[in-house]
């Protein structure tokens, strides 16, 4: 399943004093199966794209369409488009709301209108994708489990509902150092295991350079660069003006290579830096 | 203006009910005044819990805690407590009471019944040090999160407290929000000489600390300066904790016999050592 946002432009209150342009022209084109990072600064229309890739809002001109349609069209269901494109929002815990878990990640498959059968083969599926298990916590109520797990119990209730596209909003966000590696690497297994399409909003570029293939830059309102995350951090300068970072060994290699060092900058990863910091130094005859 | 307050912990144990796991454990610790301390540790190692025993949101199941010599557990000394050591919160949303900046950050003053001209001295003041003298009357919601929190901290600052906690105070903001908020942090304790007490998941933001205590399961595991503290990277890594990635990098090229320091923490540091080297 494909998704092209075409020349999207969405304004908040328009036609009124407090009318704000949100987002504009934005061309975007996420084809099957592709894994993509979205990043920029609090209010750069992050959350404002990605609500309209399952039709929560409207655009204000521009067209999302997903395989060939136009999701606002007559012949389409939003609700199948909702099915389709699941989204987890930011502290998607703070949504959990039934008396157990397990009512819980049933909400979206039963609202489906599915059966009793499939709905709990479903609820099984999904928990025990999030890596909990289901006989454990099915019966709990969703507010005794850590900050960890109930995020996952929340990221359950999207799955549950076997979306093609999975669109997650900071979901490390407030976690801890093993709780953020865990869900990241659960969310690379889920991408394969199921044949996922992912779009990840991040704020952390060292997240970012980990797991994605492909980068999408949002600033101010407008889509300014998206491609390869090698090449998108290479401008170390302008990501920072815009309020951005860019991983710290990248960082790392672009100064090196500014103090006159020969010495590849096209490096995401701290192993990536050590091979080619090993390689320039035996070269050297050092160590 | 000197600062006087220390905070001591004592034999301190913390049980949230008489069923459930000790949330602290035998801690033993002192907070010299001025001192920026930095407490890190996974999700559950206590690191919170410990934060409400310093200004008496809790207090200890079984030890004391003291502030400037005043022991949390006595109740009529809870206010001057609270006014020694203030608080700011992780959630920017829900530490914010009132519909103007500067009358949220006069909430403290006033509810200590502070004379109206000392509170108006007193939010100018705290105003400017947190950078946001141009926000006085603007709503607090139009704010972003990292201004959100700097308001916070000048409702503590308000109250003219010795010491100030942060109890993961940028775990919600972005990366512009989150180095506002410790770049304030930090010219708090070192230009006003005030205690801080942060708690953070960011390995970076314990780097600016004079002392960092690593907490795992209700104890102090580690204490030491951040370089002591970092060099430590497989240790860390076994308490499911960061290491700033350059310190990583250093770690392991000394471990393949790259001839560099394993305290580095910056960037900038590892620039300088290298370039030495190539």
């Amino acid at each position: 399943m494909s998704i092209d946002v075409r020349k999207l432009t969405h304004i908040y209150m328009p036609n009124t004093p407090f009318e704000s342009v949100a987002i504009k022209d934005i061309d975007w084109t996420i084809n099957d199966g592709e894994f993509w990072g979205l990043i920029g600064h609090t209010g750069s229309g992050k959350s404002t794209l990605i609500q309209h890739l399952n039709g929560l809002l409207k655009p204000t001109s521009g067209e999302i369409i997903i395989d060939g349609k136009n999701i606002h069209g007559k012949d389409v269901s939003l609700k199948s488009i909702r099915q389709k494109v699941g989204l987890v929002f930011q502290y998607p815990e703070h949504q959990l709301f039934e008396e157990t878990v397990a009512q819980d990640v049933a909400f979206g498959p039963k609202n489906m209108g599915l059966a009793e059968e499939e709905v709990s083969k479903r609820v099984k599926e999904a928990l025990e994708l999030v890596g909990l298990s289901y006989e454990e916590v099915k019966d709990k109520s969703p507010f005794e489990l850590s900050g960890g797990q109930m995020r996952r119990v929340a990221i359950a209730g999207v799955l549950a509902m076997k979306p093609e596209v999975l669109v997650l909003d900071e979901p490390t966000a407030g976690l801890d150092p093993r709780g953020r590696d865990e869900i990241l690497q659960e969310i690379v297994d889920l991408k394969q295991k199921q044949n996922l399409t992912v779009i990840l909003v991040s704020h952390s570029m060292e997240d970012i350079a980990k797991i994605v293939d492909k980068l999408a830059v949002m600033y101010k309102g407008r889509m300014v660069c998206q491609g390869n995350p090698r090449e998108i951090f290479q401008d170390y300068e302008s990501l920072v003006e815009m309020g951005l970072g860019i991983p710290q060994v990248t960082e790392l290699m672009i100064k090196l290579k500014g103090r006159g060092k020969d010495v590849s900058s096209d490096i995401l990863t701290v192993e990536e830096a050590r091979e080619e910091i090993l390689k320039k130094i035996r070269g050297k005859g050092l160590a | 203006m000197k600062i006087t307050a220390e905070i001591t912990a004592k034999n301190v144990y913390y049980q949230y009910s008489a069923d459930s796991s000790l949330a602290l454990n035998n801690i033993n610790l002192t907070i010299k005044p001025g001192e920026f301390v930095a407490i890190i540790g996974p999700n559950g190692s206590g690191k919170s819990t410990l934060a409400k025993l310093f200004n008496g949101i809790f207090v200890p199941t079984k030890g004391d805690v003291f502030v400037d010599g005043l022991n949390t557990k006595d109740k009529d000394k809870i206010w001057e407590i609270r006014r020694k050591a203030g608080m700011v919160f992780q959630n920017p949303d829900n530490q914010i009471v009132a519909t103007v900046v500067e009358e949220d950050v006069a909430f403290g003053p006033e509810n200590l019944g502070i004379a109206p001209e000392e509170i108006r001295r007193r939010i100018d003041e705290a105003l400017r040090t947190v950078e946001l003298t141009e926000f006085a009357n603007k709503a607090p919601h139009l704010l972003s999160g990292g201004q959100k929190q700097r308001v916070a901290i000048a409702g503590i600052l308000a109250m003219k407290p010795d010491c100030i906690i942060l109890d993961e105070p940028t775990a919600m903001l972005d990366p512009v929000g989150r180095k506002e908020v410790i770049s304030t942090v930090t010219k708090l304790n070192r230009q006003e000489g005030k205690t801080v007490i942060l708690i953070t998941h960011f390995m970076q933001e314990a780097v600016c600390a004079d002392r960092v205590l690593v907490m795992e399961k209700g104890r102090i595991v580690m204490e030491g300066k951040p370089n002591e503290i970092f060099s430590q990277v497989e240790k860390l890594k076994q308490y499911g904790l960061d290491v700033p990635q350059v310190t990583e990098l250093a770690y392991l090229l000394a471990k393949d016999n790259v001839p560099l320091p394993r305290d580095i923490l910056t960037v900038e540091e590892m620039v300088d050592c290298l370039c030495q080297l190539m």
